[in-house]
């Protein structure tokens, strides 16, 4: 249903992606692993419109151009949400204000308070922290509040940047099966990570971005087993 | 002890013109990030506005095709000129600062000190030279509280003002609109992947702030009622002070610093003659700043990273 076509970005005269292809399906987890500085964040930024898609690049979710839409629609009208790197979360506002915020063009009040439940039943700990300031919680709280708030704002696919970043691996693994439970009732994750092993365990299909290009693309099973990927990025 | 009270109660007038004005700039700059120095200009452009809107429906009630009595007619002016003025400053964001979003704040302030200039000689080409005098709307009547005299219009600017300051309070603790310019103000970056039309928040503000500032241009011609194209310069000015001293981007600290402003000025004048007042004020708050340069409730947000 997401479907990208000859992506090209670039930050004035540094190009960052030089026309990349993939494609998500509905209910799919798909991941893009790369290194530092592959471009992987940019994909994500493009497709949520946060920043600029060249001339030529085609992008359509659902037979829709989502270059005609701008970053607010996307998310209000196609329910196409950003997990931005490093969570950005509104610390002074507290935990269940950043949960209401993210319904902000909603207007299904009934299902909001059910989604709104659910997120608590989800990450139980959000739910005894609700009025205390996002700013003030610990860095997995963080990062489930940050999960949970693109689950209020629409969830039909999530863009996910690096949701391991900084966590512990117990707490990983918390917010790794939340996002299969997520997953599993029907929203569909383009997830990025560095920590590719994580990433390819988690996802049924997944690309390779180097430099700006889309150089293997597999499932995640077996780009596991891949030798290229396996000396590049499984630390052998 | 009387006349102590006395000027307690006129710095609490002045208090209320300057935090009106004060919020208008600290909400902005709260969310923008940037300065709109052409504030002031806005609060003379909502006391025209209002004078237009008492004299019309003055004119009207004389006519017998309103028949309402004047303290109505007051309010009326008041939410139909906050009305109105709110689509000036709707303009002067679309117009003036957003295709500066991402330009250097420099060029933002410019654009800003130039708004004003053409707002105040825009008014003079349109209403000529003469000062035009706001129609008195209520018949001033002096209460004597053991020796402290108050008159009504004192009461009425200052209730009126503590009661917009409240609404305003409430309107961004509680609505989800608030609640946006809150966001807007922490991670302007990040507030469109909430599904938060940023251009909408950011109209609403300069809407807001300059409601705000036809309040107190409405008020102000209450109390004092004569009005020029060049009022709103120096009460720009020391609005833009007083939303310093509280903070940038801090309701409560805008309102505060506001009525601080307002006493510091009447109290200075109490001791010190008039001619000196401004000069030995704004030493005062010179140095207050050199103490604490955020301001009462300046939060020094870390500077806004690119998503
Ligand atoms: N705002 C920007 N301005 C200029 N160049 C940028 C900007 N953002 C990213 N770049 C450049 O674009 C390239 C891709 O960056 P991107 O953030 O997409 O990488 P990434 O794969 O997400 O890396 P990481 O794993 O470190 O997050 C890099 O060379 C980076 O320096
Ligand atoms: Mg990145």
């Amino acid at each position: 249903m997401l479907k990208v076509e000859n992506l090209r970005v670039s930050y004035g005269k540094i190009m960052a992606l030089h026309g990349i292809d993939f494609y998500v399906d509905k209910g799919e987890i798909v991941t893009i692993i790369g290194a530092n500085g592959a471009g992987k964040s940019t994909t994500l930024r493009a497709v949520s419109r946060m920043v600029p898609a060249a001339d030529g690049s085609r992008l359509t979710y659902n037979g829709k151009n989502l270059l005609d839409y701008s970053a607010d629609r996307v998310v209000s009208e196609l329910g196409l949400t950003h997990v931005p790197e490093g969570r950005r979360l509104f610390g002074n506002l507290t935990v269940l204000e950043n949960l209401k915020l993210a319904c902000f063009a909603r207007k299904d009040r009934e299902q909001i308070k059910r989604d709104l439940e659910r997120v608590f039943s989800i990450f139980a700990r959000l739910g005894e922290r609700r009025e205390q300031k996002a700013g003030t919680l610990s860095g997995g709280e963080q990062q489930m509040l940050a999960i949970g708030r693109a689950f209020m704002s629409g969830r039909k696919i999530m863009l996910l940047d690096e949701p391991s970043m900084g966590l512990a691996p117990l707490l990983m693994m918390g917010v790794f099966n939340a996002l299969r439970e997520i997953n599993q009732e029907g929203t569909a994750i383009l997830l990025v990570e560095q920590n590719a092993r994580l990433a390819l365990k988690f996802a049924q299909r997944g690309y390779v971005l180097e430099n700006g290009h889309l150089v293997l693309e597999g499932r995640g099973a077996d780009l596991l087993q891949n030798p290229q990927v396996q000396n590049a990025y499984l630390g052998g | 002890m009387t006349f102590f009270l006395q000027n307690l109660v006129n710095a609490l007038q002045w208090g209320s013109f300057y935090a009106l004005i004060a919020l208008g700039y600290s909400m902005v700059y709260g969310i923008l990030m940037l300065f709109n120095f052409a504030h002031g200009d806005i609060f003379m452009v909502g006391a025209y506005i209002g004078f237009g809107v008492a004299t019309g429906l003055t004119a009207l009630a004389a006519m017998g095709m309103l028949a309402l009595p004047n303290w109505v007619i007051l309010v009326l002016t008041i939410l139909i000129s906050m009305f109105l003025t709110s689509f000036v400053g709707i303009l002067v964001e679309r117009l003036g600062y957003r295709p500066l979003r991402d330009a250097p704040r420099a060029s933002a302030a410019i654009t800003g000190l130039m708004i004003g200039i053409i707002l105040e000689t825009g008014n003079l080409a349109l209403l000529g030279a003469r000062r035009v005098s706001f129609p008195s709307l209520i018949d001033s009547v002096t209460y004597n509280f053991g020796g402290v005299y108050v008159t009504n219009k004192k009461i009425m600017i200052v209730a009126v003002s503590l009661a917009l300051m409240a609404a305003l309070h409430q309107f961004v603790s509680r609505t989800k609109w608030g609640m946006a310019m809150r966001a807007m103000a922490f991670d302007y970056v990040v507030v469109p992947l909430m599904g938060v039309p940023l251009n909408t928040i950011a109209a609403l503000t300069f809407a807001i702030g300059s409601a705000l500032a036809a309040a107190a241009g409405i008020l102000f011609g209450v109390a004092y009622p004569v009005l020029d194209p060049y009022m709103g310069i120096v009460f720009g000015w020391k609005a833009f002070v007083a939303a310093i001293l509280g903070g940038r981007g801090s309701i409560m600290g805008a309102t505060l610093a506001g009525f601080l402003l307002g006493f510091i000025e009447i109290f200075v004048a109490m001791i010190f003659p008039s001619t000196l007042r401004d000069l030995i004020a704004y030493s005062i708050i010179l140095l207050i700043l050199v103490f604490r340069p955020h301001g009462f409730f300046g939060e020094a947000y870390s500077a806004r990273l690119r998503l």
